[in-house]
């Protein structure tokens, strides 16, 4: 079976310092992929590769038979990848509802004279879109603050609306970058749910990025090591718990 | 759709009575105020769509009404201009004759002012950061210097003898339009994605949304209605030259969002009205105690004031609605505090 997601020598680099070096990664369909390694190691890096944030110096990514690296966020967004991001991105000043449903815009097909004047297909676009939002956010257990303005959402509650918004534009793969930082231990066991969630009954492709070891131990499937820009172990979770090159770069690198 | 029909119609059949009244019962120069009031409101809710709404900072306006003054100007008014290869005056009679022509010439002016939109914002809202500031700062410029060497149209002496077609009914036609346009784009599907741009352009692109063609979209829909406002506001003056729409005019219609609060329309409307209103009552005041240039210190006082103790705008970016009205009434449980 070939991957959805696949990077061949993935390299960038920023002047000097070689922040993501030969990353070669494979995600099948369907899987619950982890990724982690300390601070700095360029995790972050990878996913701002694969969702057209930053041009690869050198190598490449496919993603479901396309070639993504010089495709921009936009495009990237339509062909499937979404994402949350370490610091949290909402649109403050629009409500939790507005903000899951501007991941549905994309999927929009009417044009701007529809909104202006008003006609069916705007009305209909309107429903779509806010239906689908809604859903998401009973998916998320956010729907109790459906009209609240984003700012005022507490922080683990932002986390998930990140979530909510990442999954309104209907992606193939999701990628979750450090999404339970900051929360607490009940709001963490919830989330891992969640993830299982997104997985098992929407069935779309998770890559997630986390530090809390507990976490990704338990929902991941495989787990890639990356330190200083190198992979430095792949393998299932109790693989990865007994790699003596993982071990030393935790303990070094903390 | 059929209820933005009504709504519009309803609305301009009140401009038109609106128009009778004023002319028949009010003295010309509180009509002149409230018709330059129309004006202003049309430049700061169109101006706020790009610079509230989306978030990008415009100084182009008075530049993009230039154009719609001019260009609507040529369609209404008959040019007179010394033709040096026939060593005589010449005069060409204007395209649309009559009250009629009006229209077309406006939407003539707004279409140029677009398509100058076009230009200047396609290059420069694709570079991230503050490029469009600059870019349209230069283009006000230029579109000046244009004007002062184009001699057909009068050169810096100006161009007089526009007819008076700009009257109550025809500018609050266009407020009308424009205010509901706006509000109409504002609560849509589009509306939300250049909210999105604003506050994260980032998140909005890995979401998907198309945040360069969404800038050059509010970009030229607000220079179309800055370009019909010059066209409005030209067969109201009734005499334009490059010098009424200099760089101060830009920022004119900048204080009066800012004061409002830069993304609340009615914020727009409501410091479109005040700035208009108020170098009025201060021309007065100027006149009488024989200060003239008082009327620019009050300005930058007032500007001053709000920058200390609300900078976000008298309204932020909310809309005026009476249930914002009635928390703000005194007493009221849910008082809103000061952010
Ligand atoms: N735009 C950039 N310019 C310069 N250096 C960068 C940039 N983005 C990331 N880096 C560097 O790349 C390295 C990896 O960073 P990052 O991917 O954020 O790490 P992680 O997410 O694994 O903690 C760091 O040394 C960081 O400073
Ligand atoms: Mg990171």
């Amino acid at each position: 079976m070939s991957a959805l997601l696949e990077t061949s020598d993935l390299t960038i680099r920023f002047g000097g310092l070689t922040a993501v070096d030969s990353f070669n990664l494979a995600i099948s369909e369907g899987e619950l992929f982890g990724l982690i390694g300390p601070n700095g190691a360029g995790k972050t890096t990878v996913f701002n590769m694969l969702t057209g944030v930053y041009l690869p110096t050198e190598g490449a990514v496919h993603f479901d038979g396309n070639l993504i690296n010089g495709k921009n966020p936009v495009q990237v967004a339509r062909l499937g990848i979404s994402r949350t991001f370490q610091n949290i991105r909402l649109f403050d000043e629009l409500s939790v509802l507005e903000n899951a449903m501007t991941g549905a815009h994309q999927h929009s097909k009417i044009n701007l004279f529809d909104s202006l004047l008003r006609t069916p297909r705007h009305y209909r676009e309107e429903k779509r879109q806010r239906d689908r939002a809604y859903e998401l956010l009973e998916f998320m257990g956010l729907e109790d603050r459906a009209g609240l303005p984003a700012k005022q959402l507490p922080y683990g509650h932002r986390r998930k609306l990140e979530i909510a918004r990442a999954l309104a534009t209907e992606p193939k793969l999701i990628c979750l970058d450090e999404p339970a930082a900051g929360m607490n231990s009940g709001e963490k066991v919830e989330l891992s749910q969640l993830i299982r969630k997104i997985r098992d009954e929407l069935e779309i492709t998770v890559l997630v990025i986390e530090h809390d070891m507990k976490l990704v131990m338990d929902i991941c499937e495989k787990i890639q090591v990356l330190d200083y820009g190198k992979t430095i172990a792949l393998g299932t979770p109790s693989e990865i718990q007994n790699d003596k090159q993982v071990i030393e770069a935790y303990l070094g690198g903390e | 759709m059929a209820r933005m029909f009504g709504i519009l119609i309803v609305a301009i059949a009140v401009t038109f009575g609106l128009n009778w009244l004023l002319d028949s019962f009010v003295d010309d120069y509180v009509v002149r105020i409230i018709n330059l009031c129309g004006i202003s409101i049309i430049l700061a809710v169109s101006l706020n769509v790009i610079n509230g709404l989306c978030g990008q900072f415009s100084l182009g306006h008075a530049g993009f009404m230039a154009i719609g003054a001019y260009v609507s100007a040529y369609f209404t008014t008959t040019l007179r201009y010394f033709d040096e290869a026939q060593a005589k005056y010449v005069a060409i009679e204007p395209v649309f004759a009559g009250q009629w022509g009006f229209v077309p010439a406006l939407l003539a002016g707004g279409l140029a002012a677009a398509a100058a939109g076009a230009v200047v914002g396609i290059p420069t809202l694709r570079l991230k950061g503050d490029y469009l500031a600059i870019a349209t700062l230069g283009f006000g410029e230029i579109v000046t210097i244009m004007i002062t060497n184009f001699e057909k149209v009068g050169g810096a002496n100006g161009l007089p003898g526009l007819p008076a077609y700009s009257n109550t009914f025809w500018i609050y036609s266009f407020v009308v339009l424009v205010v509901m346009l706006s509000w109409a784009l504002q609560r849509s599907t589009f509306g939300r994605a250049l909210i999105a741009i604003r506050e994260n352009e980032l998140a909005a692109e890995v979401m998907g949304i198309p945040a360069s063609r969404l800038k050059v979209t509010a970009f030229i829909y607000g220079a179309f209605f800055a370009g019909v406002a010059g066209g409005l506001l030209g067969h109201l003056l009734q005499t334009i030259s490059p010098a009424t729409f200099n760089f101060m005019k830009s920022i004119e219609v900048v204080v009066m969002l800012v004061l409002g609060g830069l993304g609340s329309m009615t914020g727009a409307i409501v410091g479109a009205i005040v700035l208009t209103v108020l170098p009025e009552a201060l021309r007065d005041v100027e006149s009488s105690v024989g200060l003239p240039g008082i009327r620019m210190v009050v300005y930058a006082l007032v500007l001053i004031l709000l920058m200390i103790f609300r900078p976000q705008g008298v309204f932020g970016q909310k809309e005026l609605s009476l249930k914002l009205l009635r928390r703000l009434m005194p007493g009221s449980k849910d008082k809103e505090g000061e952010a």
